[in-house]
């Protein structure tokens, strides 16, 4: 599994789809958004829990399609079936993969959005911490999703739409965190509703995923 | 006999055609009874007038279209444990159904609140969570139409139906959360105290159960044609390979 989890992110960076993609992703998307909204402080201020998870979520797509699409085109899933670690692991491997590249950097440079847009340094802090704890779930729900287009002709197209409406529990808890947190309100219960999400997705993903792959292979 | 035994596909036929009949005569009977008497033989409200007679298509839609999914979620797990053709068929054909009942649902319901509340559309907890619900219908017949092989789409969508229902489920509350709404509580109630008068629960339970048979006669007929169709397609694979 450790093996997996590196030779994801390995591949992730060095052939520059993944990480860097999705991470500039990100970034155009929160920059365009000031230019498209006008720059007063307040009005972006009360857009922003909204704008951050939206563009988390479209980047995290973004590198979706390529989880398991390769390694099934190369026969490199296939092989994965022989392999000692149960499908489950090789998933969760995948997924934790795919989240070190895309959610976990897109958390890593939400401070530096909260400074952007002009937040104080608690709301940063919570911004940081809603996505830590959201950005997981993102990626494992989008591993099903994956792991359900698997082989189809027009999966990349599938995808999203296949999988967007899974993201709204997480989208929800998630901005409102932050929402709560820019306006000074209890915010400690959506944070833990976008953690308890993200728990209980981690938890049952990967064996739905698995069970996904197992058809589309037989 | 068991039921089980129906998941032959020639039983199942047999046994559908034979009630087919029944079931549609008693839908129309339950239907436009219970739609006349609702809509001809009930009293205007007094805040609502008549306006609110809308509810004897808005309540049974929204009952099927909530319910048509849970037939899906039950026919995809006899699939996927017992591998019955006519369960995964099933599911295929209560999706357009409830796709349609989730339309007229909200459909009834805009025209309602434009009545009521002065405007068509309001993000409150209950017409988002039919919003979403349509997202997980599209979703659904989106896959079945993308995949080929249609033991591996069955398969496939069988597992999207799974984890949509927890998801959607999960959505459903998480709305709540979200937003306050305009939208009342439920009215009828098999335990507690309704708030309803019986003047207009009479032909809206006549209704509801003209659906229910609405959805079964429709859901019959869609399998029907799913399988026969699914004859046929085996039919001309045989007769390519004759050819060839």
């Amino acid at each position: 599994m450790i093996s997996i989890l590196k030779r994801d992110i390995l591949l992730s960076i060095r052939s520059g789809s993944g990480f860097t993609l999705s991470l500039s992703f990100f970034f155009l998307i929160i920059i365009l958004i000031p230019l498209a909204i006008g720059p007063e402080n307040t009005k972006l201020q009360s857009i922003t829990p909204g704008i951050l998870w939206i563009s988390a979520l479209l980047s995290c797509l973004l590198s979706l399609d390529r989880m398991f699409q390769s390694d099934f085109e190369d026969g490199t899933l296939e092989a994965f079936l022989l392999a000692p670690v149960p499908l489950e692991g090789i998933v969760f491997a995948k997924a934790i993969a795919h989240w070190l590249t895309t959610g976990l950097a897109i958390t890593l440079v939400a401070p530096i959005i909260g400074f952007l847009y002009g937040f104080d340094q608690s709301t940063s802090l919570w911004m940081f911490l809603a996505l830590l704890v959201g950005t997981p779930s993102l990626s494992f729900i989008g591993a099903f999703g994956a792991s359900i287009t698997i082989g189809l002709k027009r999966g990349s197209l599938l995808l999203p739409v296949l999988i967007m409406p899974f993201f709204i529990p997480t989208l929800i808890f998630g901005s409102q965190t932050v929402w709560q947190a820019s306006t000074g309100l209890q915010m400690i219960n959506s944070f833990l509703f976008t953690a308890g999400v993200s728990a209980f997705v981690i938890s049952l993903m990967p064996f739905a995923a698995a069970l996904a792959i197992n058809s589309a292979l037989k | 006999m068991s039921i089980w035994n129906y998941a032959n596909p020639t039983l199942f036929m047999s046994l559908s055609k034979r009630i087919l009949p029944t079931t549609t005569v008693i839908t129309l009977v339950l239907i436009i009874t219970g739609t006349c008497w609702g809509f001809f033989l009930t009293p205007n409200d007094y805040q609502q007038g008549s306006s609110v007679k809308i509810i004897f298509l808005h309540v049974p839609a929204a009952l099927i279209a909530i319910n048509s999914w849970f037939v899906m979620l039950i026919s995809s797990l006899i699939w996927l444990i017992r591998r019955h053709h006519i369960s995964a068929l099933v599911a295929k054909a209560a999706a357009p159904i409830g796709l349609t009942m989730t339309l007229v649902a909200i459909i009834t319901g805009m025209i309602w609140g434009q009545q009521m509340w002065g405007t068509y559309w309001a993000w409150d907890p209950r017409l988002t969570s039919f919003l979403i619900l349509l997202l997980f219908y599209i979703g659904y017949q989106t896959l079945w139409r993308a995949v080929e092989n249609p033991d591996v789409a069955a398969d496939l969508t069988s597992i999207l139906c799974l984890v949509g229902t927890i998801f959607a489920i999960l959505s459903r509350y998480a709305v709540n959360f979200w937003s306050q709404g305009l939208h009342q509580g439920a009215s009828l109630s098999l335990d507690k105290e309704e708030h309803i008068h019986d003047s207009f629960s009479n032909p809206l339970y006549i209704c509801m159960i003209g659906f229910v048979f609405l959805f079964i006669t429709l859901l019959l007929v869609r399998t029907r044609t799913e399988v026969l169709k699914r004859q046929i397609d085996s039919i001309e694979r045989r007769k390519g390979y004759f050819n060839a």
